[in-house]
């Protein structure tokens, strides 16, 4: 997928003023972190469990050659077709040839955030194959010939008027307006599909080494229905997918339903080793996986590792005050929020994405709920550092931390220069206490809002007198 | 060389074997063959009644009778009181059972799109999450829980297991290596797609009815 991150400010800016979305993201909001709350409650021990969890992926990272090697050998076993790719380009280039040697002429689809990576459907569309998205959300931008705003969510940013209008144009039916008629029409109109594809397209959540299996989490049946109905079925996924045992999995699967939707467990968990057995009614003839590396590797060999524990839940955007007001595509590639903060910059190159490791206020949310305890702050602080370096800040901001360092190595220019600052800030204010414009950079923070005066005195001064104060 | 090599010794390189590997430590052969647990919750609930609980907060319905020769009547009651129709495909497990005899007609093969009621068994049932386990094979047509629009599940009281990690020790020790498919399914098909509205039946089932044996 093209990357227009370098646009955030902008379309930022749009998308605060967008009613419909606000609306939108308000309503995603409640949803997601409310039900996260107080499913989490279900679990006595669920700071232990996300220890756990989050110990067994960087125990899996630190050995990822090995768990891939023994996940090809078990998957190969069952007579898996493995395949790896270094571009989007091979990928891509993979399941068209898949489906071409398979005379395949229709795909459904399920699901796969590397699929939007690689521009997947564009791709094989191209070649004259036709791609039918299935998962609702994935349907309705399809339709719209949009791409996802969430993770899991996808369609998020739509209001259901959209998909009664998007539906009524696309379907060539009567407009609906319920959202149990729309997703009914839905189900109606890729039934038929479902059924005379010739081949399927999954992602997968986890590839598990002790048995060379691939998973996929879904509610709405689409994932199971990929993975059986046509006779090819090709899963694309990544090498971080990699997880060791099926006990792991039980682990990782008390978190992703919770953290992801606020469920206990998503109504579908389907588990895919090989292909059709014989004897079985159902299932593929042939089951390849492609194990993607764009950008995986390079990021293991980084300080930004821990980003790579990553089980795709969403956690951290649905807790992000950024996201719930500018929505996910604000953030101009596949990955919105704090971690899409940290992924788009970390794979496609941090001069391509230099606002979003700022659009962040450092609160932590994201790293309070992240199931596997990624320090999102730390990185996002770590891509700014690495920004500096590179010379990618603007001016005026490395001219206000030089000046800013300066004085901060000087203790008594400090403590002279801020009481300064302090008393001027309240002569400005005046009666009010409100300071209106600013100057310079400063301009930008009251061009929305007044700043609050300082009261008049410094922490310092206010400390050392605490200090003789209490001495006393 | 291949894609698969340079991966492979990128990943290598990266975790600067020697370093990054032994300060974290942990045997890969090891882990595989013990799949150590991980800590568990609080488990010290009635399973039965767990599973129970479960199965209603995710939107299945119960029923509960003493022997699998009784599933026929327990099915037709369910199908006629919620007037769904009651011809229907089901596992080649129940196919000596007397459905005729409940004006049930059954059928022994694979559901195909326009089945409107499925029935299979389970291997086995997760207590914790109200989740059925459902093998593929030879004598488990995957489609059958998976295209009509209501599914019945028969589940054998003694199957209910406590965890997932059960529901594996229990495969590993009875069936060996994995079928092609194992299915974990926890209530209806669903959705939320549409400005977080909870629509049921998205494309798998609309209902699910689970049928408890005690023999």
């Amino acid at each position: 997928m093209e990357i227009t991150s370098q646009d955030f400010k902008a379309v930022s800016g749009a998308k605060l003023k967008d009613e419909k979305l606000q609306k939108a993201l308000f309503q995603a909001k409640d949803g997601f972190v409310v039900s996260r709350a107080k499913v989490i409650k279900d679990l006595d021990n669920f700071e232990t469990i996300r220890q756990a969890a989050s110990d067994v992926r960087d125990h899996c990272l630190a050995h990822l050659d090995e768990y891939l090697e023994a996940w090809e050998s078990q998957a190969k076993a069952s007579g898996t077709v493995v395949h790896w790719a270094e571009s989007y380009e091979e990928l891509n280039a993979l399941v068209v040839k898949i489906a071409q040697d398979n005379q395949v002429k229709k795909i459904i689809k399920s699901k796969s955030m590397v699929g939007e990576e690689t521009g997947l459907n564009k791709y094989v569309e191209g070649h004259g194959i036709e791609v039918k998205e299935t998962d609702l959300g994935e349907y309705i931008i399809q339709q719209a010939g949009e791409y996802p705003s969430h993770i899991i969510a996808p369609a998020t940013h739509k209001s259901k008027e959209d998909v009664s209008d998007l539906f009524a144009e696309k379907h060539q039916r009567p407009r609906l307006e319920d959202a149990e008629k729309l997703t009914h029409e839905a189900r109606e109109i890729l039934r038929p599909h479902f059924l005379d594809a010739d081949m399927g397209i999954t992602g997968a959540n986890f590839m598990i080494a002790e048995t060379g299996s691939t998973v996929i989490v879904t509610n709405e049946g689409n994932g199971r229905m990929t993975t059986t109905m046509p006779r090819v079925h090709v899963a694309i996924s990544s090498i971080e997918k990699c997880i060791p045992t099926l006990d792991d999995f039980a682990l990782m699967m008390r978190l992703l339903p919770r953290s992801a939707t606020g469920q206990v467990i998503s109504n579908y968990v389907s588990m895919t080793t090989g292909p059709k057995r014989e004897g079985d009614h159902d299932g593929p003839e042939e089951f390849h996986v492609i194990i993607l590396d764009v950008g995986r590797t390079r990021v293991l060999g980084s300080e930004l590792r821990d980003a790579l524990r990553c089980i795709r839940c969403g956690a951290c955007m649905n807790h992000c005050p950024v996201y719930q007001n500018v929505g996910g595509h604000a953030y101009g590639w596949v990955y919105p929020g704090p971690i899409g903060s940290v992924l788009t910059p970390a794979y496609n190159g941090i001069e391509n994405a230099i606002d979003l490791p700022n659009a962040a206020t450092l609160c932590n949310q994201c790293g309070v709920v992240c199931p596997v305890k990624i320090p999102l702050p730390d990185l996002m602080r770590k891509l700014r550092e690495k920004q500096y370096e590179k010379d990618l800040k603007s001016k005026t901001e490395k001219w206000s931390i030089k000046l800013w360092a300066y004085l901060a190595v000087r203790p008594k220019l400090y403590s002279i220069v801020t009481r300064v600052m302090a008393r001027a800030g309240k002569m400005l204010g005046g009666s009010s206490g409100q300071i209106k414009t600013m100057i310079f950079a400063a301009q930008e923070w009251t061009k929305h809002r007044d700043l609050p005066t300082p009261r008049g005195r410094t922490f310092r001064d206010i400390y050392v007198n605490n200090k003789k104060v209490n001495k006393r | 060389m291949s894609a698969r090599e340079n991966i492979l010794s990128r990943i290598r390189s990266a975790n600067k074997v020697g370093e990054i590997r032994d300060a974290i430590g942990g045997a890969v052969e090891d882990r595989l063959t013990t799949h150590p647990a991980s800590p568990l919750p609080d488990l010290t609930w009635n399973d039965t009644e767990r599973f129970k609980q479960r199965c209603e907060d995710a939107a299945s319905t119960l029923d509960e009778i003493s022997q699998m020769d009784d599933v026929p009547e327990a099915v037709s009651r369910y199908l006629t009181e919620n007037n769904l129709p009651t011809s229907l495909v089901c596992w080649p497990e129940f196919k000596k059972l007397l459905w005729s005899k409940s004006n049930v007609e059954a059928e022994i093969r694979s559901a195909l799109g326009d089945d409107k009621v499925g029935v299979t068994g389970s291997y086995c049932a997760v207590a914790e999450t109200g989740t059925l386990v459902l093998l593929s094979g030879q004598e488990h047509h995957a489609t059958t829980s998976l295209l009509p629009e209501t599914h019945i599940a028969v589940v054998r009281r003694n199957r209910i297991v406590k965890t997932m990690e059960e529901a594996w020790q229990l495969i590993r020790s009875e069936v060996g290596s994995l079928p092609r498919q194992v299915a974990f399914i926890s209530g209806p098909s669903r959705t939320a797609d549409i400005e977080m509205t909870l629509v049921y039946g998205a494309h798998g089932p609309f209902r699910v009815h689970v049928i408890i044996v005690d023999s």
